[in-house]
C-alpha cells in the first residue's frame, strides 16, 4: 500500500506541475497573446467581452497579480472552465476538445493494448526460439521502430489506401456520415480506423519485442523455470512460468513507452487528417489559439499521468513483493 | 583498483567470468567498450559512418542548389530522370540535392541533442545514484517528472513559438530536444550507481579517503561507460525522431533544408495521395535507416552489458565454432533451458586475447552445455 500512496503522491505533484507549466505558456511567449489571438480571428466578430475574458485568461492589463491569476486558473479548471477557442467560432475549449477526445482515445487506447498485447507475445516466442531464424526478425522490427510514425503512414496510405484502394486514406468516418448506432456507421469508423492503427501498431510493437525478448532471455535461466522442465510440466506451462515473470519489467517501462506513442499517434492523427488531438493541437499552434492549446495539453499531460497510474496498479497487483514491503 | 570488476557491470550475476589481465595491452584496456563483432553492429557502425560522411560532405557534392527552382514551365513534381536522379519537388528543386544537403542539419541537431542529453543525465543520474538520500529523491523525481511530461505535445507548443530567425539554428534546437531527453538516460545510470556505490572496490576507496568526485569520476564513471554509450544512441535516436517531427509538422523554419522538412513539403504536396513516391520516400529511407544504424549498434552494447544475450543470439554452428566442440550439444533452436552459456569469442575473432583464456572460456561453456538436461 505504501508504495501505491507514494506512487499517488508522486503523480498528484506532477499533475500540480503540469498545471502550472500550462498556466506559463501565454505568459512566457514573446508577444502580447491577446493581440495574437486576434490577429489570427480576423473575420470572427469579437465583442469586448471576449477581449476581456482573454487579457484575463492571459494575464494582460489586469491588476491581478501573477499569484492571483494562478489560483483564478486552478479554480476555472476545478470548474471545468478552460476558456474559449479563438480558432473554432469562440465555442467552449471543453466542448471543443471533448469531440475530438474520443477518436483519439479509441485509436490510441486500442494500438496501444494491441502492440503491447502483441509485442510481448512475440518477444517472448524469439526468446524462447532463440538462435533460430527468429532472431532476425529483430533488426527488422528495429528498421520499424527507427522510422518515423508518419513516414510509415505515408507508405500505408500510398500502398494500402491509394494503390491497393483496400482503406480510405484519411479522416475517421464518411463524408456526410453521421453517428448512429447502427452496423452502417460502425464499420465506417473501424474501416477507417484500421490504417492509422496498424500503423501505430507496428511502429511501437518493435520496443516490446525487444524488451520482452532480453528480460525473458534471461528469466530462462532462474532455477523455477528448470524445475518447472524438470519436473515434466507441458511445454506452454514452462513458458507461461517464465513469461509472466520476464513481463514486469515491461510494464515498468509503460511511462517510458506511453509517451512515445502518444507522441507518435498524434502525428499519425496529423497524416491522416484524423479528427483527433493531434490535429486539433497543430491547428491550435498554427491559429495561436491559446486556450485551446492550454487545454490540449493539460488533457493530453492527465491522461499520460492515468495511465501511468494505471500501469502502476497492475504492476502492484502482479509483483507480490512491491506489496510486502509495506 | 581492481580490474575484473570492470567489465561485470549490472550483468554480474549472469556468471561471467572476471576478465583477465590481457599480457600485451595495459590493464586499463579491459574497462573499455568491446562491442561483439556480429553483423547487427558492424552493419550499424557501416551506416552509421556512412551517414557522418554524408553529414560533412553531402553540401559538397550535391548537384544543385537544394533551394533553387530548377524549372518554370512545371507546377507539378517531376519523377526521376537522369538530370534529376531522384526527381523534383513541386517547387522544381532538385531531390537528390535536398536529400545530401539536409542530412547534415538532421544529423547535427540529433547529435547535439544526444551530447547534452547525455551529459545532463550523468550529471543528474550519477550524482543521484551516489549521494542517495534527500537529494537522490529530488532528483529522481525531476527525472520521473520529464520522463512523464509527453515531451512532444511540449516541443509543439515550444517551436510554434519560437521566433523563426532561431527556428533554424540547429543547436538550439538540439538543445532544446536535449531537456525533453535526458530522463531515460538518468534513470538507468541512477539504478547502476546505486547498485556499483556498495561494490567493495567503492567502499575500499572510500575507506581510504578518497573525495567523493575522485571516486565518482575514477571507480564509478568507467564503469558505467557502456551504459552511458547506450543512453547516447538512445537519446540521438530520439533527436533523429523528434527533429523530424518538428520539421514535418512545419515548425522548424520550413526553409532550412532537413529530412523533415522535406517530408513536410511532401505532405504538402499531397504525395501519398498523388502517387509521388521520390518525394517522401528518400527522405523517410534516411530517416529511418539512420535510426536503425543507431538501434543495431545499441543492440551490440546490450549484448556486451548482458553477455547471455550474446550467446542467444548465435546458431547452432557458430557456437561450435566457438566451443571448439565436434558436436554442439546445446543445440539452440531446440528446446533448451538452464544456463545460457556465457561464450567467450574464439581467439581468431580477438587477436588480442591470449590463448589459455580462450580455451579456458571454451571449457566453461562445454561444461555448461554438457551438464544441462535438454
Amino acid at each position: 500500500m505504501r508504495v501505491i500512496l507514494r506512487r499517488i503522491g508522486f503523480y498528484i505533484l506532477t499533475a500540480i506541475v503540469a498545471v502550472t507549466v500550462d498556466f506559463m505558456i501565454p505568459r512566457v511567449i514573446p508577444g502580447n497573446p491577446v493581440n495574437a489571438v486576434l490577429a489570427k480571428s480576423q473575420g470572427q466578430t469579437i465583442t469586448p467581452a471576449t477581449v476581456h475574458a482573454l487579457e484575463l485568461q492571459f494575464g494582460a492589463h489586469t491588476s491581478e497579480g501573477l499569484w492571483g491569476q494562478y489560483t483564478h486558473y486552478w479554480s476555472s479548471i476545478a470548474s471545468g472552465n478552460l476558456g474559449i477557442s479563438t480558432s473554432n467560432g469562440m465555442v467552449p475549449v471543453a466542448s471543443v476538445i471533448r469531440g475530438a477526445l474520443p477518436w483519439t482515445l479509441g485509436l490510441v487506447g486500442t494500438a496501444t493494448v494491441l502492440s503491447f498485447i502483441l509485442g510481448t507475445l512475440i518477444g517472448a516466442v524469439v526468446a524462447w526460439r532463440r538462435g533460430t531464424w527468429l532472431d532476425n526478425l529483430l533488426p527488422a522490427t528495429t528498421f520499424f521502430q527507427a522510422a518515423p510514425y508518419f513516414f510509415l503512414a505515408f507508405l500505408a496510405i500510398d500502398l494500402f489506401a491509394v494503390k491497393l484502394g483496400w482503406f480510405p486514406a484519411e479522416r475517421a468516418t464518411s463524408i456526410g456520415d453521421f453517428p448512429a448506432v447502427n452496423w452502417n456507421y460502425i464499420s465506417d469508423v473501424l474501416d477507417h480506423a484500421i490504417l492509422p492503427a496498424l500503423t501505430i501498431v507496428v511502429a511501437s510493437a518493435a520496443g516490446w519485442i525487444v524488451g520482452m525478448r532480453n528480460v525473458m532471455i534471461t528469466t530462462m535461466d532462474e532455477d523455477y523455470v528448470l524445475l518447472a522442465q524438470a519436473k515434466g510440466l507441458p511445454k506452454q506451462r514452462v513458458i507461461w512460468y517464465a513469461a509472466r515473470n520476464a513481463i514486469l519489467p515491461s510494464i515498468s517501462s509503460f511511462s517510458l513507452a506511453i509517451g512515445f506513442v502518444v507522441s507518435g499517434a498524434l502525428l499519425t492523427e496529423i497524416v491522416f487528417s484524423y479528427p483527433g488531438l493531434g490535429s486539433l493541437l497543430l491547428n491550435a499552434v498554427l491559429d495561436s489559439d491559446f486556450p485551446l492549446l492550454q487545454g490540449i495539453f493539460l488533457v493530453i499531460t492527465m491522461a499520460v499521468l492515468l495511465a501511468n497510474l494505471a500501469a502502476d496498479f497492475v504492476y502492484v497487483f502482479l509483483d507480490p513483493r512491491t506489496r510486502q514491503e509495506a | 583498483m581492481s580490474i575484473g570488476s570492470g567489465t561485470q557491470l549490472g550483468a554480474s550475476q549472469a556468471g561471467e567470468p572476471a576478465a583477465l589481465p590481457v599480457p600485451d595491452a595495459p590493464p586499463v584496456r579491459s574497462r573499455r567498450l568491446r562491442l561483439p563483432r556480429s553483423p547487427k553492429v558492424l552493419i550499424g557502425l557501416g551506416l552509421l559512418i556512412l551517414f557522418l560522411l554524408l553529414a560533412i560532405i553531402g553540401p559538397w557534392v550535391a548537384p544543385y542548389n537544394p533551394s533553387a527552382t530548377l524549372s518554370t514551365t512545371t507546377s507539378f513534381p517531376q519523377a526521376p530522370s537522369a538530370a534529376h536522379l531522384l526527381g523534383t519537388t513541386q517547387q522544381q528543386q532538385d531531390v537528390l540535392s535536398q536529400l545530401l544537403v539536409g542530412g547534415r542539419s538532421t544529423i547535427l541537431v540529433s547529435f547535439v541533442a544526444g551530447l547534452v542529453a547525455t551529459v545532463l543525465s550523468v550529471i543528474v543520474g550519477v550524482t543521484a545514484g551516489y549521494l542517495s538520500g534527500l537529494a537522490d529523491d529530488l532528483l529522481s523525481m525531476l527525472a520521473n517528472f520529464f520522463l512523464i511530461m509527453p515531451a512532444l505535445p511540449l516541443l509543439i507548443v515550444v517551436f510554434g513559438f519560437l521566433p523563426s530567425s532561431q527556428g533554424s539554428d540547429d543547436v538550439l534546437i538540439g538543445l532544446i530536444i536535449a531537456i525533453t531527453g535526458w530522463a531515460w538516460g538518468a534513470r538507468v545510470l541512477r539504478a547502476q550507481t546505486l547498485s556499483l556505490r556498495t561494490r567493495d572496490y567503492v567502499q575500499s576507496a572510500r575507506l581510504i579517503g578518497e573525495r567523493g568526485w575522485r571516486i565518482i569520476g575514477f571507480e564509478v564513471l568507467p564503469n558505467l561507460v557502456p551504459i552511458v554509450a547506450s543512453s547516447f544512441l538512445f537519446t540521438v535516436l530520439y533527436g533523429v525522431g523528434t527533429y523530424t517531427a518538428l520539421a514535418f509538422l512545419g515548425l522548424v523554419n520550413p526553409n532550412h533544408v532537413s529530412w523533415g522538412g522535406m517530408l513536410f513539403y511532401a505532405q504538402v504536396a499531397d504525395a501519398e495521395q498523388a502517387g509521388y513516391w521520390w518525394l517522401f520516400i528518400p527522405p523517410g529511407l534516411a530517416v529511418a535507416l539512420l535510426g536503425t544504424s543507431l538501434a543495431l549498434i545499441n543492440f551490440g552494447i546490450d549484448e556486451f552489458i548482458n553477455p547471455r544475450l550474446r550467446a542467444a543470439g548465435l546458431s547452432r554452428r557458430r557456437v561450435r565454432q566457438i566451443t571448439g566442440a565436434a558436436r554442439a550439444t546445446l543445440a539452440p533452436g531446440r528446446f533448451i533451458l538452464g544456463l545460457t552459456p556465457v561464450l567467450r569469442s574464439a581467439p581468431a575473432d580477438h587477436p588480442n586475447m591470449n590463448g589459455s583464456r580462450a580455451t579456458g572460456a571454451a571449457r566453461n561453456a562445454r561444461r555448461a552445455s554438457d551438464g544441462r538436461p535438454l
